[in-house]
Formats: structure tokens, sequence, C-alpha cells
């Protein structure tokens, strides 16, 4: 196995438009940035779409 | 014999410049100390090598300062759960990704790949036939590669020549060039035979010694160079702080910025990167305390980030959250409280 354990991912929102994700990455608290050159971002684009993962919206 | 002659008699016979496509070979480098790699992947220690495990068995990374002659340092794994019954799609293993960037000049995936040649010393507490891999970035293409750990506990320098690959797909971008691997386990699905390129996911070789089976169990790297040609040529010792920069390209505990506070419990920073990143980062708080500075006032603790901004691969303007601070302040962030991740 090569994966990542993310149990949580929210939107956060600047002046109205999400700019980043917060999420909970193997155990550790992390501000995630849009750019599918990161592999956070991209492992959690691929869980979405695995169906294992929702990004809640941004408070 | 003739001038010329005597200025080609100088050449050295081994290529010179820059020949180690690993960063950090000689496991100088380690920003995060030790970490445990369990059910999933983690950069625990030494920076740019990366640990993989299944569900059942653990393991640690850490730096050694126990390292064969001329090296300082090695990279440590050792099994803190035994997996006895690895399940057959299940691997354990470290591994250090390389950016494609770094490797279009292999050729691999075309008629022009160019041999490959790793060499590293090892020790282990076990002895035996381990394995390991160069794969692609997705997981389609593996050449396996194996090396006989021959006496318990002291250090033997191994090496490996590696064909090119002539088939699949291997970026060149940003992305994922290709992997290394030393395999630490695998399952029945994740085997194939050493020395011929496989279409598949294969991280060992078939009849290996699996280490994640044997409780408390060792294994040691340091000096590890993978370049380009059929010869292993001596080791190439970077500078640290070369080896470091290199690092930071991925990770980095180091930067430092300023910022306002926004309300009496966030503060917007900004805080520019050491080097380039290769991605915009990831960032993370690896020690909240006295973080942050209220200056000639008080010291702040960070409990959380809000969220980040803006971020390229130069720099970030992030919203971290204290306890509580006077809004409107300028404020300092420290360095080696907060961690910047643009790993492959």
């Amino acid at each position: 196995m090569e994966d990542m354990n993310i149990t949580s991912a929210q939107y956060f929102a600047f002046n109205g438009e999400n700019t980043s994700i917060v999420a909970e990455v193997n155990g550790i608290q992390m501000s995630v940035p849009l750019d599918p050159a990161n592999r956070h971002y991209a492992e959690i684009l691929r869980q979405v779409e695995a169906g294992t993962l929702t990004i809640q919206a941004a408070d | 014999m003739t001038s010329n002659a005597r200025e080609l008699a100088q050449i050295p016979s081994t290529p010179s410049g820059r020949r180690n496509l690993i960063i950090n070979g000689a496991a100088e480098v380690n920003q995060r100390s030790t970490g445990t790699v369990t059910n999933g992947e983690a950069y625990g220690a030494v920076d740019r090598f990366i640990g993989f495990a299944a569900a059942g068995g653990t393991f640690t990374l850490a730096q050694s300062t126990d390292s064969p002659d001329g090296y300082n340092n090695s990279i440590l794994a050792t099994v803190t759960s035994a997996d006895s019954s690895i399940a057959s799609n299940d691997f354990y293993g470290i591994s250090q990704r390389i950016e494609g960037q770094n490797v279009y000049h292999l050729g691999f995936g075309s008629s022009a790949a160019k041999t490959l040649t790793l060499s590293f010393y090892v020790k282990s507490s076990v002895t035996g036939t381990f394995g390991g891999a160069i794969r692609n970035s997705s997981g389609t293409r593996s050449f396996n590669f194996s090396y006989t750990v021959n006496s318990a506990n002291t250090w033997e320098h191994k090496t490996y020549t590696i064909a090119g690959d002539t088939s699949g797909t291997w970026l060149t971008d940003t992305g994922i060039g290709l992997r290394v691997s030393w395999s630490l386990g695998d399952g029945s699905d994740r085997l194939q035979a050493a020395g011929s390129w496989g279409a598949g996911n294969f991280a060992g070789v078939t009849g290996q010694t699996n280490l994640i089976t044997t409780g408390s169990a060792t294994l040691q790297l340091t000096g590890v160079q993978l370049e380009v040609g059929s010869v292993a040529t001596e080791f190439e010792h970077r500078s640290f702080g070369e080896e470091l920069a290199l690092c930071q390209r991925y990770f980095s505990l180091n930067c430092v910025g300023t910022g306002t506070a926004t309300s009496t419990t966030v503060i917007q920073a900004q805080i520019p990167t050491i080097v380039s990143m290769r991605a915009a980062p990831s960032i993370a708080i690896v020690d909240g305390t006295n973080a942050a500075g209220d200056p000639g006032i008080a010291f702040r603790n960070l409990t959380g980030i809000t969220g980040t901004v803006n971020s390229n691969l130069n720099g970030v303007s992030v919203q971290l959250t204290c306890a509580t601070t006077n809004s409107g302040n300028l404020h300092e962030v420290y360095a080696n409280r907060l961690s910047f991740s643009a790993e492959l």
C-alpha cells in the first residue's frame, strides 16, 4: 500500500473564493493549496473521485 | 607526450560533475527527526526518503550515526510491529521519488533509454536476499533488483546495473520521474524476478527476505547513488549546504515571516520559502509553542491553521490561529514552527 490517510477536508475561502483545503492527513492538520502538483491536493482529489472522501464547504 | 596527451591523461576515467540522481544519499539532512510508518506512506526521517507500509506491520525511520567509513550517517528502518502474514497486494519499503525534471535526460520510454547503475551501503540484522525496484510514476513499469546481505549487522557495499526502459510512460515534469525503492516486505502480487522490466507495480523480487516479518529487525542504507552508465563510481559527496538546499525544494522547516493580526485569534502571515519549491507547499504546525511574536509584548502560541490565502513556489500567505493576541499588531512567525511540504 502506498497511500495517505485523510480523515477530513474542508475548503477555506478568502473573500468568497476557495483558496485552500484544511485537511487532516496522517493525523496532522495541514493547509493544502489548490495546486494539482501538490501531492496532498492530488490525493484529496483522488479520494474524492473514489468516493471515499468529501470536501466540506467553507464556513 | 604532447601537451594535448598530457591534458587528456588528466581527465578522470569516470564521469565528472553532477552524477548522483539521488538527493541526500548519505543521509546527512534530517529535518523531521524520527517518524513512524504505519498503514500508508510517510516522510518520517532523513529528507527525500519516504516509507510506505500496509496495515499489518509498522516500522520507524530514523537518522543513525552508525555508518561505514567515509560517511557520518545512515537511514535506519526498525520494525516495531511485525507482519507475519503479508497480504498478496501489500507493500513495505523505503523509497526515493525523483522529480521528472531531474531524469528527463535518461530517455526512459524511448529507444534512447540509458543504462543506470545503483550503488549503496546496506547493513541489516537479518541476512538473505533482499529486493528493490525502479518504477515509474503510475506503477505500470518496474525493474526489480536483488542484493544479498551476507553477514548480519555488517556494512556491505552493493551495486546493480539496470538497463534503461524503452517502454512505458515516464514523467519529465515536476511529477515523479522515477521511484527507487528498497523492499522491507511484499505480498506475492508485488514480486517478480530480478533483472528485467515488467508491466506492473512490483516492489520486490521473488523469494526475497521480508524484513517486516521479524520484530525489531533493522535495515540501514547510506551512500546511495543512482547514476548513468554501467559502472558504480565513487559516491558523490556534496556539501551539506548544497544537499540541504536540494532537500528544501521539497520540504522546509526554516521559513520565517511576518504578518498582521486580523483579529484577536488570527494572524495573517506572509512567509517566503527558502528556495523555490517544486509545487505550492502544504503547511502544517510542527511546534506551536511561542511560534509567533507580538514584538515587545509577548510570544504567542499557534494553535491551528485557518487556511492558506495564497501560495506559489516561492511563498505563502496563510492565516494562523492563536489563543489570543492584539488585533492589528504586526507579528513575527519564527523558524522551525511550521513545515512547508512540496514532496513528491
